[in-house]
C-alpha cells in the first residue's frame, strides 16, 4: 500500500511541478494545488498507514489510526486554501490590470 | 591611559572643533588652530628620544575588547617613535605651509578635518602594538587619503585618483586582514611583541608562506610598490600639501613600517629575503626610468617617491639576511648595515622629498603651472630655486647633501649582498649592485631635469598664467626648514644615528641591538668602491642628461602592454562587462527559468547527497496490504495525467476538482473522518473560484489559450526528475521506525481533555496555538482578498475600463 501510495504522490508532484513551469498563470496555481495535494498524502503516507479504527474514543478498538498526522493535515489543508484563494484573486487582478495571463509576458521592464 | 595614547588620539578629537572654530573664527585662518596639535604631539614624543638613546622601551596597554585579545596597546621602540617623529613633524610644517590654500576661496574645515584624521591614524599605525588596532588605524589612513585625494571632488581627475588609490589600498588592507588572522591562529596572540618572540614557530607552520604573502601584499599597496604603484602618480590631483604630506613622507611609507615592523617575525627566511629585495630593486628601476619621462612636476615627483620606496624597500630585504646569521656573528653587521641604510635614507627621504613637493606647490602657485614645458628661467625665485637645488641634488645622491651618504651606504649594503653565500645568492647576487647602480643613474637624470626644466633655461611669462615671483615667507618656512635638515644631517649625521638610527635598527634586527654601538656614520670612507660608483653615477648621468633629447624618443617605444594603468583600466571595465553578461545570461526575466534553477539545485543538492550518503534500503516489511476497495484511487492517476496533458483549461480544473474528491475519498478510507469533510468543503470553494477565474478571462486573448500549451520536454524532464526524487523519499521513509510514535499519548484524549474526537483535541487543546496562527492566516489572506478587490491606487482611464 505504502509503496503504491510513494508513486502516486510522484506522480502527483510531477505532474504539480510541471504545471508551474508553464505559462498560463491559471495552470501554474493549478499545480501549487496538484503539489499541495501530494504534500498532503506524503504526510499521511509517511506516518503509516496500518489498520486501525477512525482516532475517535467513542469507538472501541485496540489500535486507532495515528491522530497527529491528521491533525497537521487539517492545519495544512486550511492554509494551503488560504494562500490559493489568495493566489486566485491576484491571479483575477492581473487579469483585469493587465489583460494577459502569460508568464512570458508578465516580465516586468526590461531596463531595470 | 598613557600619555602617548593621547597624543594619538588627539588629532581625532581635535578634528571634531574644528568646524567648530571655523564657523566661530572666520577672520582667522583655521590653519593655525591646527598648528597647536602636532607641535605638542611632536614636543611630547621627543621626550622619549633619551631613553631610547639608552636602548629602552616603553608599552602601554588600555582594554578595549579583552576578551578578544584585542587591547589598544601602544608600544614605543625606535622604529615607531621615529615614524611618529616624522609625521608630527612633517604635519606640523604641512600645517604652517597652510598659505598655499586660500582661506577665501577653500572649504579650509574640511581640509583640516581630513588631515588630522590622517595624522592620528597614522600615528596609531605606527605606535600601536595590537594587530587588530594596528588594522584599524590602517583603514583609517585608506579612507582619510581618498578623501584628501578627492579634496577638490568636482574634478573628474581628483575622483578618479581617488577611486583608484581606495581600491588598491583597500585591496591590500583586507590581504593583511586575512594575513593578521592566519597569524593568530598560528601564534594565538594578536601582540606584535609576542608574535616576534614566536617566529621560529611561525616561520615553521604551514599557512607561513600565505600569511606572509598576504602581509607583504598590504604592504606593498600601500608603498605603492610595482606593480601596485600605479595609484600613486593618480593620487597627485590632491593638494600640494597633501601630496608632500602622505604621498612622499608619511602615508607611503606605512608599508615599509610594515615591513620593518615584521622582520623579526618572518624575515631570516629566503622567502622574505628574496620578495622584498626583489620587489623592491624592481620598483627602484621602474619608477625611475618612468620618473624620467614625466613633464608634469608632481608626476615626475611622484615617481621618484616611488623608485625610492623601492630603493629603502629592497634595503629592508637584503637587511633581513642579517637575521639568518647568529647574535655576535660577522654577519650580522654586514647585513644589518643595509637595515641602518634603509632607516637612514627613510628620514632623508621624508625631508628633500617634502620640501620638493612643498617647492613644486610653491612653483605652481606662483605660475598656474606646473608642466615643465611652459617653465623655465625661474631663477627670479631664488629661495624656492636654492631649496630645489638642495632637494633634487640630495635625492641625485651628490654631497654635501644627506641623500649622498644614505646613497653610499645604500651601495655598500648592495654589495654586501651580492657577497652573501646563503639564500643561493652566488648565483645572482652580481645583478643587485648593477641594477640598483643603474637606477641611480636615472635618478641622478630625473633630479638635474627637475632643476633644470623649471629653474634654468628661458623665462617664458607669456605661456605663464601669472606673473612669477617669489612665495610669501609663510609658504617658503617649511621647506627651508626641511632644506636645512638636509644639510644638517649630512654635516652631523651621527646625531640622527644615535638618537634615531641605532634604536630602529635595533628595533628590526634585535640580534643587532649593540652591534653599531662604535660605528660613526660618516660622509668619507675614503677611495671605496661606493665612491666610485657615484662617480660613474655622475658622469654617465651627465653624458645622458646632456643627450636628453636624442634618447627621450624612446620611450614613445614603449610597447602598449607595459602601460600598468591600461591593464587597471581594462581589468575594472572587464570585470564591469563580465558580471553584466552573468546577470543578462542567468537573470533572464523568465518565472520558469528562476524555477527551473530552483528544482534543478532540488534535484543536485538533495537527490546527489541522497545517493552519496545513504544506502537505499526499501522496507517491505510493516506495510498495510491493498485492498480492492482501494484500487478506484487508481483514478486519482487518471485525472492528474489529465491535468497535466489537457490544452482545455476547463478540462484541468474539472480534473483538479475531481483529484480533490478522490483525495478526500482517501481520507475516509484511511480513517480521517475530519480530513474527509474539510477537504470536500474545500475542494467545493476552490473549485468554484477556479471556474470565476476561468470565467473572467478577457476575451481577447481566449484564442490562443484555448489551445492550451505545447508540450515542453524539458520541464517534464525535471518534473519528472522532482517526482521521483519524492517517491524514492516517500519510499525509503516508510516503515522505518527509529522510535515509536508518542500519538498513543492523545489516546486517552477523553480524560484529558474530555473530547472523544482526538484530531479535535489535538487541534483545540493539545497543540491550540498552531489552529490560532492559522485563524490569523485565513483572517489575513481573506483581508488580502478584499484589499485586493477594492483597493484602487491608479486612478484607471475610461477607455481601459472595459477590458
Amino acid at each position: 500500500m505504502e509503496i503504491l501510495m510513494s508513486i502516486l504522490i510522484g506522480v502527483l508532484v510531477t505532474a504539480g511541478t510541471y504545471l508551474v513551469m508553464s505559462r498560463s498563470l491559471l495552470r501554474i496555481i493549478l499545480g501549487t494545488a496538484v503539489i499541495g495535494h501530494g504534500a498532503l498524502l506524503l504526510l499521511l503516507t509517511t506516518a503509516g498507514l496500518k489498520e486501525g479504527a477512525p482516532p475517535i474514543t467513542n469507538i472501541e478498538a485496540l489500535v486507532y489510526a495515528d491522530p497527529l498526522p491528521q491533525a497537521l493535515i487539517l492545519t495544512a489543508i486550511v492554509i494551503n486554501f488560504a494562500t490559493t484563494g489568495f493566489f486566485l484573486v491576484l491571479a483575477y487582478r492581473a487579469y483585469k490590470e493587465l489583460g494577459t495571463d502569460d508568464m512570458d509576458k508578465l516580465r516586468g521592464i526590461d531596463d531595470e | 591611559m598613557s600619555w602617548v595614547h593621547l597624543m594619538i588620539v588627539l588629532p581625532l578629537l581635535f578634528a571634531v572643533f574644528i568646524p567648530l572654530l571655523y564657523k566661530a573664527f572666520p577672520r582667522i585662518h583655521t590653519g593655525w588652530f591646527v598648528l597647536v596639535v602636532p607641535v605638542v604631539i611632536f614636543g611630547y614624543l621627543a621626550t622619549y628620544l633619551p631613553m631610547l638613546a639608552n636602548g629602552e622601551t616603553a608599552m602601554y596597554e588600555i582594554p578595549w575588547i579583552p576578551y578578544l585579545d584585542i587591547n589598544f596597546a601602544v608600544f614605543v621602540d625606535g622604529l615607531g617613535l621615529i615614524f611618529a617623529l616624522i609625521i608630527s613633524g612633517i604635519g606640523a610644517l604641512v600645517v604652517i605651509y597652510i598659505y598655499y590654500l586660500s582661506k577665501a576661496r577653500e572649504a579650509l574645515h574640511n581640509f583640516y578635518v581630513y588631515l588630522m584624521m590622517f595624522m592620528g591614524a597614522m600615528l596609531g599605525v605606527v605606535l600601536s602594538d595590537n594587530m587588530i588596532v594596528l588594522y584599524l588605524f590602517w583603514e583609517l589612513t585608506s579612507i582619510s587619503s581618498f578623501l584628501l585625494i578627492a579634496y577638490w571632488y568636482q574634478r573628474k581627475q581628483s575622483r578618479f585618483g581617488a577611486q583608484k588609490a581606495m581600491l588598491i589600498t583597500v585591496l591590500g588592507g583586507f590581504a593583511m586582514l586575512a594575513s593578521i588572522i592566519m597569524i593568530h591562529n598560528i601564534t594565538g596572540t594578536f601582540s606584535i611583541r609576542e608574535v616576534i618572540a614566536q617566529s621560529d614557530l611561525l616561520v615553521q607552520h604551514d599557512l607561513f608562506l600565505p600569511a606572509m604573502l598576504l602581509l607583504l601584499l598590504g604592504a606593498f599597496t600601500k608603498s605603492a610598490q610595482f606593480p601596485f604603484h600605479i595609484w600613486l602618480p593618480d593620487a597627485m590631483e590632491a593638494p600640494t600639501p597633501i601630496s608632500a604630506y602622505l604621498h612622499s613622507a608619511t602615508m607611503v611609507k606605512a608599508g615599509i613600517y610594515l615591513v620593518a615592523r615584521f622582520t623579526p617575525a618572518f624575515g631570516g627566511t629566503p622567502e622574505w629575503f628574496w620578495i622584498v629585495t626583489f620587489v623592491g630593486l624592481f620598483t627602484l628601476i621602474w619608477g625611475s626610468l618612468n620618473a624620467v619621462k614625466q613633464r608634469d612636476l608632481k608626476a615626475l615627483l611622484a615617481f621618484s617617491t616611488i623608485s625610492q620606496l623601492g630603493l629603502i624597500m629592497s634595503l629592508l630585504g637584503m637587511g633581513s639576511a642579517a637575521l639568518y646569521f647568529n647574535p655576535g656573528d660577522q654577519g650580522v653587521q654586514l647585513h644589518a648595515y643595509a637595515v641602518l641604510a634603509a632607516v637612514f635614507h627613510l628620514i632623508n627621504h621624508s625631508t628633500f622629498k617634502g620640501s620638493l613637493f612643498m617647492v613644486v606647490g610653491i612653483v605652481d602657485h606662483e605660475t598656474g603651472t606646473r608642466d615643465m614645458r611652459k617653465l623655465g628661467g625661474l631663477t627670479i625665485m631664488p629661495v624656492s630655486f636654492t631649496l630645489a637645488v638642495i632637494g633634487s641634488l640630495s635625492m641625485a645622491g651628490l654631497p654635501p647633501f644627506n641623500g649622498f651618504i644614505s646613497k653610499e651606504m645604500f651601495f655598500t649594503g648592495t654589495l654586501n649582498a651580492a657577497n652573501l653565500d646563503i639564500f643561493n645568492m652566488a648565483t645572482y647576487g652580481a645583478i643587485i649592485p648593477i641594477v640598483a647602480w643603474i637606477a641611480s643613474v636615472f635618478t641622478f637624470i630625473y633630479s638635474i631635469i627637475l632643476v633644470y626644466k623649471t629653474f634654468l633655461g628661458k623665462y617664458q611669462p607669456e605661456r605663464l598664467e601669472k606673473k612669477a615671483h617669489e612665495a610669501p615667507l609663510g609658504m617658503l618656512i617649511p621647506p627651508s626648514i626641511l632644506g636645512f635638515l638636509v644639510l644638517a644631517i649630512f654635516f652631523f649625521p651621527n646625531v640622527i644615528g644615535d638618537y634615531a638610527l641605532k634604536p630602529m635598527v635595533a628595533s628590526i634586527i634585535p640580534s643587532a641591538a649593540g652591534v653599531f654601538d662604535d660605528y660613526t656614520i660618516s660622509w668619507w670612507h675614503g677611495f671605496v668602491p661606493e665612491l666610485f660608483m657615484t662617480m660613474a653615477v655622475v658622469a654617465l648621468g651627465l653624458i645622458l642628461f646632456a643627450t636628453l633629447n636624442r634618447w627621450i624618443g624612446l620611450y614613445n617605444h614603449m610597447p602598449q602592454w607595459m602601460h600598468l594603468n591600461n591593464w587597471f583600466k581594462h581589468g575594472l571595465s572587464g570585470m564591469e562587462r563580465g558580471s553584466h553578461k552573468v546577470i543578462d545570461w542567468h537573470m533572464t526575466g523568465y518565472i520558469r527559468d528562476y524555477l527551473m534553477y530552483i528544482f534543478i539545485t532540488i534535484i543536485l543538492i538533495v537527490g546527489g547527497s541522497y545517493f552519496m550518503l545513504t544506502d537505499f534500503t526499501l522496507y517491505t516489511d510493516n506495510l498495510a496490504s491493498i485492498n480492492l476497495f482501494e484500487i478506484v484511487l487508481l483514478v486519482l492517476l487518471g485525472s492528474t495525467v489529465l491535468v497535466m496533458a489537457t490544452r482545455s483549461r476547463l478540462t484541468a480544473v474539472v480534473s483538479v476538482g475531481v483529484l480533490g474528491y478522490v483525495v478526500a475519498l482517501f481520507f475516509i478510507i484511511l480513517r480521517a473522518p475530519d480530513l474527509a469533510l474539510t477537504q470536500l468543503a474545500i475542494e467545493t470553494v476552490s473549485v468554484a473560484l477556479y471556474l470565476l477565474c476561468f470565467y473572467h478571462l478577457p476575451k481577447l486573448k481566449s484564442r490562443s489559450e484555448e489551445e492550451g500549451e505545447k508540450f515542453k520536454v524539458s520541464n517534464f524532464i525535471v518534473a519528472l526528475g522532482v517526482g521521483s526524487l519524492v517517491t524514492l523519499l516517500a519510499l525509503s521513509v516508510n516503515g522505518y521506525n527509529l522510535f515509536e510514535p508518542i500519538s498513543t499519548y492523545y489516546g486517552d484524549s477523553y480524560d484529558l481533555a474530555g473530547a472523544a474526537n482526538m484530531v479535535n483535541a489535538i487541534l483545540a487543546d493539545f497543540r491550540g496555538f498552531d489552529t490560532f496562527l492559522e485563524i490569523v492566516v485565513v483572517a489575513i489572506a481573506g483581508l488580502g482578498v478584499y484589499a485586493l478587490v477594492r483597493l484602487r491606487l491608479e486612478k484607471r482611464r475610461g477607455t481601459d475600463e472595459s477590458q
